[in-house]
């Protein structure tokens, strides 16, 4: 079953890109298979393996051009992972292409073993990633990708934000000595960089400079972030927009740089929605069992977004620490003990007094729990 | 090499297993043995392979899907001169690069394996390979009993006829035993012949410690346009009779008094196998 390509943008979002100059092209999907194509005609070791995903991966033509560089393995990803790490050994350049939903999840530990492990050069194409299949329910949505790829040793990911990023990150992985997965969407694309803009796997691109704010973003939400930061500049906030399309190995010096020079870093990622993690500078603070009351855990907090914070130097915590002191609200969990599920009740909050410190200073006052992310108080 | 002279080397390689096991502390025991004479042709008799040729794109390919039996791969491989046999003191050992299961930093070995049911998947992207590029090499693999349990055996079994995989050759080790007991009580393999047949592969069947017979359905010609099962039938813990059929000699691995006792035995067939020459 295929799915209607998720549109993104609002009237206003639309009205803002054509303002910045953006223009809409095509799906990354028909960059890469048209990319692909064209590399294979010009190197017959150039393969193409697909589980039953000739459709969806726009490579159909690719199959009547060149029937015998194409390899389908029928609905069965492990066989696809594991064929495609075999051809890899012996000479070919192999791309494996199925929907990320599957790829990344059912045949993972072909992907861990035969491809990263054994280091063949394959490449692994998640296709139809992220919600591309939105209305289809979570079976096909591939929200953990990244996730469970980046703890994966031995893999180059990329994830391309427009046409352009999509074409270097193929003619990239065509010519990598390791493993890659390349990872995109349904949904057509803006736009975003301007002519002679240079590629490097594992260098973020600098879409827009600005010191007040930075945003960082990868793949399908690149744009959005060019559209917040359009929106900031009319209220006087420069912000700077990196594009880091490659998500291992992650590019620290950019990220790390736009920290330096920036008050402030957003990830633009979906797993932290609803949840503010807390600096004073440069530095991440986060939240230890021993800096609550007796008897409140960690997951029983939540920071009301006005929260004030006081800073206050302590010489004897953590070998001099500057620690940040505010007041939260508690809920209590409850008792758990012997339960997955409970019915859910209206519970009072209490007013709870926090002690934040340095992230780099957890976990040396003993066994106990720690959080960066606390959730926002409603 | 003569039958007699790979029986006789057969010996020599079990005796350095079982050392190599009892140094190490860790090895699959049972298993090893049951395939060793297996690999021993394969190495000595059937592939294409050599140190010396090993990166060869036209060498032959062995994929030891069965990765746990590692040990029995490093002795032959060692005694075929792929790396020094002293290497096989360091096996699990601290910064040793002979780990518990195969990678392919060892030379020789072409796949990290360990993970049941990769091998055969491999294979035939392997096998695919060289139908593409009209190459004569043949890929191997080597499974054992209880991994065709993994669902992903089976999907290769549609792909290799499909693709019409004659350079292909599977070798299940059918020791009949795995670790929790005899296979066809923890989940049935079996009619096992009937099955590969059925996915039209071509199969047969021999005894996995003759010689004869394994070289025989190892190096004859293929059934065109047909991918190989071979079963071949094996003893789990062979040649050490308190080891043999016994599947707690999975993973067991013998004491020192255990070891002195197996290459006792294993020194008497050897003594036995120099009076039948004679």
């Amino acid at each position: 079953m295929s799915a209607p390509t998720p549109s993104m943008f609002s009237p206003a979002a639309k009205a803002t890109a054509e303002k910045l100059g953006l223009k809409l092209g095509r799906a990354n999907l028909e960059v890469f298979a048209a990319t692909l194509e064209e590399l294979a005609r010009a190197n017959p070791h150039i393969v193409a393996v697909t589980s039953d995903s000739r459709g969806s991966g726009k490579l159909a033509p690719f199959g009547q051009a060149l029937p015998k560089q194409l390899v389908e393995v029928g609905i069965a990803e492990q066989n696809l992972v594991g064929i495609t790490a075999g051809l890899a050994a012996c000479g070919k350049k192999a791309f494996g292409v199925s929907p990320s939903c599957f790829l990344t999840a059912r045949a993972l530990e072909q992907i861990k073993n035969d491809v990263c492990y054994s280091a063949v050069p394959a490449v692994l194409v998640g296709i139809s990633a992220g919600v591309s299949y939105g209305a289809l329910g979570t079976t096909h949505h591939s929200l953990h990708d990244l996730a469970v790829l980046r703890a994966i040793n031995n893999l180059v990911i990329i994830v391309p934000a427009d046409n352009f990023e999509a074409r270097e990150a193929v003619l990239a992985a065509a010519e990598a000595a390791k493993p890659v997965f390349v990872r995109f969407g349904k949904a057509a694309m803006y736009g975003l960089h301007k002519p002679g803009t240079r590629f490097e796997v594992g260098k973020a691109i600098t879409l827009r400079d600005g010191h007040d704010v930075a945003y960082v973003a990868t793949g399908e939400t690149v744009v959005h972030a060019l559209l917040a930061a359009a929106r900031l500049a009319g209220n006087g906030i420069q912000a700077r927009v990196l594009s880091l399309h490659t998500v291992k190995p992650l590019d620290t010096e950019a990220v790390l740089q736009a920290g330096r020079e920036c008050r402030a870093v957003i990830p633009l990622v979906e797993e932290t929605l609803n949840q503010l993690a807390v600096k004073r500078g440069p530095i991440v603070y986060c939240l230890e069992s021993a800096d609550l009351p007796a008897g409140t855990r960690v997951g029983e907090v939540a920071l009301p977004p006005d929260i004030r914070w006081t800073a206050r130097y302590d010489g004897r915590l953590l070998d001099r620490v500057v620690a940040l002191h505010g007041v939260a609200e508690a809920r209590p969990a409850g008792d758990w003990t012997g339960r997955l599920y409970r019915e859910l009740r209206a519970s009072p909050t209490t007013p709870v007094h926090l002690r934040l410190v340095p992230y780099y200073a957890w976990g040396n006052r003993g066994p106990g729990e720690m959080t960066v992310w606390l959730p926002r108080a409603r | 090499m003569t039958d007699r002279q790979l029986e006789r080397k057969a010996i020599a390689l079990r005796r350095a297993m079982l050392r190599l096991i009892f140094h190490a502390g860790a090895g699959h025991t049972g298993g090893g043995l049951s395939c060793m004479d297996i690999l021993n042709v394969l190495y000595n008799r059937v592939l294409n392979v050599a140190p010396h040729t090993f990166s060869d794109p036209h060498r032959d390919r062995y994929v030891q899907s069965k990765g746990h039996c590692v040990e029995a791969l490093y002795v032959v491989l060692a005694d075929r001169g792929f790396f020094p046999a002293s290497d096989l003191e360091t096996v699990c050992r601290y910064q040793s690069p002979h780990v518990g299961h195969p990678t392919r930093p060892i030379p020789g070995i072409e796949m990290n394996t360990g993970a049941l049911g990769h091998g055969l998947p491999i294979s035939i992207g392997m096998a695919l390979a060289a139908k593409m590029d009209a190459v004569s090499y043949r890929v191997f693999t080597l499974l054992g009993e209880g991994e065709l349990a993994e669902g992903s055996n089976w999907e290769a079994g549609l792909a290799g006829a499909h693709y019409r995989l004659d350079n292909l050759v599977a070798i299940l080790d059918h020791n009949t035993l795995q670790i929790t007991g005899p296979t066809r009580e923890v989940m049935s393999t079996e009619p096992l012949a009937a099955k590969w047949r059925s996915f039209g592969w071509e199969v047969h069947i021999a005894n996995g410690h003759d010689y004869a017979e394994l070289s025989q359905v190892l190096t004859a010609g293929p059934e065109p346009g047909k991918p190989t099962f071979v079963i071949a039938n094996t003893v789990k813990g062979k040649g050490v009779s308190f080891m043999e059929n016994v599947a707690q000699w999975h993973h067991g691995v013998p004491s020192e008094a255990e070891l002195k006792e197996a290459l006792a035995e294993l020194e008497a067939a050897e003594a036995a196998l120099e009076e039948g020459a004679k």
